[in-house]
């Protein structure tokens, strides 16, 4: 799938949701549910900076694709990057780097977190792309 | 269950607008008291009178509006002198805040400090009073010695005397903690520093609104208030400094106000206080704090640290009912701020659970992280009460606790 048909999906997949607790709720399942991060990247380097809650996040190469796997102390911040992993995960780095990301403000998540974790939020979607852009330069 | 208190608080909530918001749909239960208390409707008036009615520029006009607005600036001095029982209206200083004081005073004892110096700090001090200081020790190549804290969440007295020698010049501690809610024995820790030579300020930010303090009786050098702790506006504070101390300091800023004569070859500078009240100061919220004063005392201090305790041992033995829950600051002495973690979840979503579910607590180090690195936790859950807080919105609080643990889990 596209990035942006991936974003569709999770678009409506929120719009289902009756309250802002369900949508948390769904959050939180989805962070259980993170392809977690190995142990030995969990460093200090690769810590997201900008997010209240400890963030780590590892991007690898497979084939022409970024793969992402990351880890929060904070079950929903867990569940934040896990939507921007299902996103951006396992796509071309150049379409990571060109991909809006309307789809935040579409679910209405940046309005609905305190303003340190839409700070994160905004950290984690620029590390994302740093890294894709790394990436694109390696691949070039 | 029953408000069971010398005032009614049913009374009290109607001069606060803000308590009848809805949050999320649901009815706003403001436990976040300890960041910013709110603010009653004779407060606000006190805004709008100002600006509606003699905005004006103070201590130099000649006009009628001027004069007003002077008349009622210095009255809120006297007003807030007489709070803290300072000898002197002199010796209370406007400031932006606690923060804005404690740089003043820091910021001036670069004149008195010298290699080899020692400063005390507390375990538990909000970074405001830490970082100042450090700059400081910076600046003169002073050391700064901590006093440590127990489990508890209490001064280790002992060790601060060890600490105390004829090298210490200055003491720093607050008189109640932001993070855990004790209320530190300032008493003995300024008859201690005294004893040695040495001065003491204390950052009174987050006694002012529980707990009375008497400068006079506590014989403490400097203190310090600010105004939105306790029902003022933001942006306002006091430095109390005593007479002596303050002729000795050095101004802070220069500028407007502070001056008696100024020519491009020497400038001589204004008495107490205004050498230390640089540029035109926060004149509308010096005024608010004044009528924030008034309104405490209308209610009476001592009613509210009673009904605030009161409000404490009931959230105490409620919360202490969710299991894994655990309260951080335990000591006898406390007001009513309460620092907790349940096992295994992360502060930062138990507070986004309870912000859904309408309820203002505060999550985090609460800027004061030597306390977490002592506790090897990266926050914790904060409420902290005001007199306008009801043991319902307790119960709505630990109801909504419990329906986090059980989604977090």
């Amino acid at each position: 799938m596209s990035i942006r048909e991936i974003q569709d999906e999770i678009v409506d997949e929120f719009s289902m949701f009756e309250d802002w607790m369900q949508r948390y709720e769904y959050m939180i399942e989805l962070g259980k549910s993170l392809p977690l991060i190995d142990g030995k990247y969990k460093t200090d380097d690769n810590i997201i900076k900008g997010c209240q809650s400890k963030v780590w996040v590892h991007a690898e190469l497979e084939g022409d694709k970024l793969v992402f796997t990351a880890d929060s102390d904070a079950i929903i911040t867990k569940g934040i990057i896990a939507i921007l992993i299902r996103v951006f995960s396992n796509q071309k780095p150049q379409d990571i780097i060109e991909a809006n990301t309307e789809f935040i403000d579409e679910i209405g998540l940046k309005e609905h977190l305190s303003p340190t974790r839409a700070n994160g939020l905004v950290s984690m979607v620029k590390q994302l792309k740093m890294y894709a852009i790394a990436y694109q330069t390696q691949l070039n | 269950m029953s408000n069971t208190s010398s005032f009614d608080v049913a009374v009290i909530r109607k001069d606060f607008p803000i308590l009848d918001r809805e949050v999320n749909g649901k009815p706003l239960v403001y436990f976040d008291n300890a960041a910013t208390a709110q603010t009653p409707k004779q407060v606000i008036d006190a805004i709008v009178d100002y600006y509606s009615n003699y905005n004006a520029n103070i201590h130099r006009g000649v006009h009628t509006l001027s004069q007003e607005a002077t008349d009622k600036y210095e009255q809120a001095r006297l007003k807030i002198q007489k709070h803290f029982n300072a000898g002197k209206s002199h010796e209370i200083v406007f400031t932006s805040g606690t923060t804005h004081s404690i740089n003043l005073v820091a910021s001036g004892f670069s004149a008195f400090l010298k290699k080899g110096d020692e400063l005390i700090v507390s375990a538990m001090e909000h970074h405001s009073n830490i970082v100042p200081w450090q700059m400081l020790c910076e600046r003169t190549g002073a050391k700064l010695n901590v006093i440590p804290m127990s489990e508890e969440g209490e001064l280790i007295l002992d060790e601060y005397h060890k600490l105390l020698s004829d090298k210490t010049k200055l003491v720093f501690c607050n008189h109640v903690s932001n993070a855990l809610g004790t209320v530190n024995p300032i008493k003995k820790i300024i008859d201690a520093a005294h004893n040695v030579g040495a001065a003491v300020l204390i950052d009174g930010a987050q006694a002012a609104p529980h707990i009375q303090a008497d400068v006079q009786e506590l014989d403490v050098d400097f203190y310090t208030v600010s105004a939105h702790k306790m029902c003022g506006p933001t942006g306002v504070g006091i430095l109390y400094g005593k007479e002596e101390w303050l002729n000795k300091l050095p101004p802070y800023q220069g500028g407007g106000e502070m001056i008696a004569e100024v020519t491009f070859e020497k400038t001589t500078y204004a008495d107490l206080p205004h050498k230390f009240e640089a540029g035109t100061p926060n004149i509308c919220g010096g005024i608010a704090f004044g009528a924030a004063v008034d309104y405490m005392n209308a209610i009476g201090i001592d009613k509210i640290t009673a009904y605030e305790n009161e409000l404490l041992a009931y959230a105490t033995e409620q919360l202490l009912t969710i299991e894994g829950l655990r309260i951080y600051g335990t000591s006898e002495n406390k007001t009513s701020v309460i620092s907790f973690n349940i096992e295994g979840i992360h502060p930062y979503d138990i507070g986004s659970i309870l912000d859904k579910l309408g309820i203002a607590i505060r999550t985090g180090h609460h800027c004061a992280q030597p306390i977490m690195d002592f506790y090897k936790i990266p926050g914790t859950v904060r409420a902290s009460f005001s007199f306008y807080n009801t043991k319902e919105e307790i119960d709505t609080l630990v109801e909504g606790t419990k329906r986090a643990k059980a989604m977090l889990q």
